[in-house]
């Protein structure tokens, strides 16, 4: 019990430790590092409190492919960090006045708040006792909310084809292969017969349209 | 010393507010804004994971799957958009996003 309350206070300090650094570092890049290390840590909080699929997830998906995404943004643009930096002490006393508001409302409704006797009836799916959690998951991931597995997939499938989309541009210089325009060609507009005047040589104005 | 729900819910609400702040404190800077909001989306999975487990419901741990695939994909979209805004503009400051006149 007192090994689990440390590891508690473990990943969560850290994580609101990093949490803080990824708004206040003055580097774009350390604060995607902080952010991976705030989702390191809020995984370890998962698995402490028995989903263990959803902290690999995490793992997978924040550290293995959004944290990357940020750092590959951040490390393509070339844009001047410092410069977006100013005014920051300028907001930091509304910023504090809303956040304070927040959290105090946040901890007035964590402090006022009881659970209802009557939730054990309203619980749709329990928690089995003798399977693993990723198990438990995939039984009714699969079966009862299949549809809204199947929503993720298409807001997923959505956001690959927009992003795909949106970034995607056509270079006019760049030469492309024209399939049809291939299989179009004739020998009459390939080639031409000319008769070429003693001592002139073919002049550039005799040319098909096509050599110009 | 035993740690309960409300332990995990004050994670929660310490990170959703440092989520805030952060986007009110880097107003120029949309990249740490976007990282708030994930921030954001964290607190938020972190609630829902910890009310599934203390109360026994596996259907938090499925929407808290959903508001992952969400993230992710509000990520992706918002770096794409980052990346072509940067590409016209060449900038990202946000007080240059004025081309609508909004």
């Amino acid at each position: 019990m007192i090994l689990t309350a440390l590891f508690f206070y473990l990943f969560a300090g850290v994580c609101v430790a990093s949490a803080v650094m990824v708004i206040a570092s003055r580097n774009p890049v350390h604060s995607v590092l902080f952010l991976i290390l705030a989702f390191v840590n809020a995984a370890g909080l998962f698995i402490l409190m028995g989903a263990e699929f959803l902290g690999m997830i995490l793992i997978v998906v924040y550290v293995g492919a959004v944290a990357v995404l940020f750092l590959f943004v951040i490390m393509m643009l070339d844009v001047d960090f410092a410069e977006l930096r100013e005014g920051f002490l300028e907001y930091l006393p509304f910023g504090l006045v809303v956040g304070a508001i927040f959290l105090a409302e946040l901890l007035l409704v964590g402090g006022g708040w009881v659970i209802n006797p009557d939730v054990a009836k309203s619980i749709s799916s329990a928690i089995p006792a003798n399977v693993s959690n990723t198990e438990a998951l995939g039984l009714v991931l699969y079966t009862k909310y299949i549809h809204y597995f199947q929503i993720a997939g298409m807001v997923l499938l959505v956001a690959m084809i927009g992003a795909i989309v949106l970034t995607l541009r056509h270079k006019v210089s760049v030469k492309r292969q024209d399939i049809n325009v291939q299989n179009a060609r004739t020998p009459e507009l390939a080639m031409s017969v000319r008769k070429v005047a003693v001592g002139q040589g073919l002049q550039d104005t005799d040319a098909p349209e096509w050599v110009k | 010393m035993t740690i309960g729900l409300g332990h995990y819910l004050s994670v929660g609400a310490i990170l959703f507010t440092l989520g805030i702040l952060g986007i009110f404190l880097n107003r120029k800077n949309i990249i740490v804004i976007l990282m708030s909001i994930e921030l954001v989306l964290l607190a938020v999975n972190i609630n829902l994971v910890a009310f599934s487990t203390f109360l026994g419901d596996l259907v938090g741990q499925v929407f808290a799957l959903l508001v992952l695939t969400v993230a992710a994909a509000e990520a992706a979209i918002g770096l794409a958009v980052l990346v072509v805004y940067f590409r016209n503009r060449g900038s990202i400051a946000v007080e240059d996003v004025n081309l609508m006149k909004g």
